[in-house]
């Protein structure tokens, strides 16, 4: 029995290993390359030999009109801006979804559903049209709008998910003591809801960071460019270099929020990403 | 339907009828105000979701029976079905088509698998769970333009380190070829989505009885039997959901081809294809005639998932 068991340990212990190589080589590669000098990013060592800060230090270089200071702004505020709107928008549909009666609410899951498997690719051209007729092309909202519309389905699956496991009877109990549907919802269930709140905040804020094809179709400055879109077009500083080192670094740094989230948020991530398709 | 139905949408379900019939009857009036409340509520993400969406698909099939260039103003005009035509008579659609349908297939069977593996790894951990959840979130939250970036620098023959590896010809050009330039665009793709993938199943597996596991082993069943006959039968809904969303992301594949190759060595996907139409030459017309195909695509591979293979799509559990 013990022999077994010793075994067990021993066969997790590898297949921890594999999967700790497989899913942690390629960021520890960018890492390698971000850190390396010109001269020797093409050593193909992990290890970089002189190790420089110059790839992150030139990234900044010249304030506003560095490659990379406007576009992480602009990423930053865009996202943020997004997952607010969204995660508010989401929450009031998702409490009408979980709590109240009315007819039309299969529709509105069944259309969010829809929406999360709409292909984006579909409607960047109408879009293109629309905010250039609209004077929206190359602005925030002309990205805000595209990124929390497809975040919705998201947050109001993770949402509806979680309200359904609040316990629903402080509300009556509020609205026993004469507080209207408004009040009990604002008072009671919010405060509740924070945890589930946060969490489609955490995914719908990854969704937006992550987006790339809407950065790259519906902006074409740093006016409004984020970091994804940035990166795809990064040139070196003379055409002889080829920017490996600085887009590594700007790698690095656009992944370092996305891992505090997972390092601090893991369960709630994971409860929030399986809640929508496994609980319904 | 209601056998899928997870075990909290009947809780909740009863919980309500409880509700209703233990409480006095509700005046309309009180009815009335719930509703008017309800779709005040619900009101702007679906205006905000109507806008976004249907609208422009509507905008996107009007485009497409029309001669739009942006280059060329003056020549607009309506050509009816041309454009449909002009795409499905060209064979770069064909080709993109199939390019598209391969990377599907094949990461997504790759996804399927691997994450099965991992998902049991992870429900049966003995230690470190924590430490693998974190590890696995980590490509799943990563962009996708630096998934991309991170593997081609990878495999890049002028600075990557793949070969340096044993086995691996030192002067490999990874992107100079359809199949070599495939392998890694699928293998990113892999490496990025296999933890959603295990994370679903994951939370599938926790969903069934263990004491299953223990009367099948007590008959003497060995563990292949038991996944085959308890695991795989009882996962099934978890995993056609999975499924069908890891299916219609690789679908859109975009961002991993765009950053490897821009779709050269004859990489390019359908929404490769789409972008080059409408952003880089500016021909809304034809672009949007590939939009319109994408999206009746789409369309179809859902439709095949919850009609054909029946997969319980999570709003059916809505459903009162």
């Amino acid at each position: 029995m013990e022999n077994r068991s010793r075994r067990a340990y021993s066969g997790w212990a590898v297949a921890l290993a594999i999967v700790l190589v497989y899913a942690l080589v390629p960021v520890l590669w960018l890492i390698s390359l971000s850190f390396k000098s010109p001269a020797t990013v093409s050593d193909k060592k992990f290890i970089p030999t002189d190790t420089t800060f110059e790839n992150y230090t030139t990234l900044f270089s010249g304030g506003l009109d560095s490659p990379l200071l406007r576009p992480l702004i602009n990423s930053i505020l865009i996202a943020l801006i997004a997952t607010i709107i969204a995660v508010t928008l989401a929450a009031f549909t998702a409490y009408a979804i979980a709590r109240l009666d009315f007819p039309g609410k299969t529709l509105i899951l069944a259309g969010a559903l829809a929406i999360a498997m709409f292909p984006p690719i579909s409607v960047v051209g109408p879009l293109f049209d629309m905010w250039r007729a609209l004077g929206l092309y190359d602005t925030y909202p002309g990205l805000i709008i595209p990124y929390l519309t497809f975040a919705l389905p998201l947050a109001i699956y993770t949402l509806v998910a979680f309200f359904r496991e609040i316990p629903w009877e402080l509300e009556q109990a509020a609205q026993v003591d004469g507080a209207t549907p408004w009040q009990a919802f604002r008072k009671v269930i919010l405060p509740l809801a924070t945890p589930g709140v946060f969490t489609a905040a955490i995914l719908v804020f990854i969704f937006a960071w992550n987006d790339f094809l809407f950065a790259i179709t519906l902006t074409s400055s740093d006016r409004a460019r984020t970091v994804p879109a940035a990166l795809a077009f990064f040139t070196g500083e003379s055409q002889f270099t080829a920017p490996t080192g600085n887009i590594a670094a700007a790698a690095v740094l656009v992944t370092i929020p996305i891992i505090i989230f997972v390092l601090i948020f893991q369960r709630r991530i994971v409860a929030g990403l399986t809640a929508g398709a496994v609980k319904g | 339907m209601s056998t899928a139905a997870p075990p909290q949408v009947g809780q909740s379900a009863t919980r309500k009828s409880q509700r209703k019939r233990g409480g006095p009857t509700q005046t309309t009036d009180r009815t009335k105000a719930e509703r008017k409340l309800a779709l005040m509520l619900c009101a702007p993400a679906v205006i905000a979701m109507l806008l976004v969406t249907v609208y422009p698909i509507l905008y996107a099939i009007v485009l497409s029976l029309q001669t739009v260039d942006l280059r060329f103003p003056e020549e607009s005009g309506f050509v009816g079905l041309d454009n449909y035509g002009a795409v499905l008579s060209s064979p770069l659609w064909w080709q993109d088509l199939f390019n598209t349908t391969l990377v599907t297939v094949v990461s997504v069977a790759i996804e399927l698998i691997l994450g099965m593996a991992l998902a049991l790894v992870m429900h049966r951990a003995l230690f470190a769970r924590g430490l693998i959840r974190t590890s696995v979130l980590i490509p799943y939250g990563i962009v996708t333009v630096v998934a991309a970036f991170a593997w081609f620098f990878a495999f890049d023959p002028s600075s990557g380190f793949v070969n340096n590896l044993p086995f691996v010809a030192d002067d490999k050009a990874w992107f100079g070829n359809r199949q070599d330039a495939f392998t890694v665009i699928i293998l990113t793709e892999v490496w990025k989505t296999t933890p959603f993938m295990a994370l679903l199943l994951l939370a599938g597996l926790a969903t069934i009885d263990n004491g299953l596991y223990e009367a099948a082993k007590v008959d003497g069943a060995s563990a292949w039997q038991r996944f085959w006959r308890i695991t795989l039968p009882l996962l099934k809904p978890a995993l056609l959901v999975a499924l069908l969303f890891r299916t219609l992301d690789a679908f859109r594949v975009f961002d991993s081809i765009f950053i490897m190759t821009r779709g050269s060595q004859d990489t390019e996907s359908v929404s490769i294809l789409g972008y080059n139409q409408l952003i880089s030459r500016l021909n809304l017309g034809l672009g949007s005639a590939v939009s319109v195909l994408i999206f009746i695509l789409v369309l179809l591979i859902a439709f095949v998932f919850v009609r054909v293979l029946g997969t319980a799509v999570p709003s059916q559990g809505a459903k009162k």
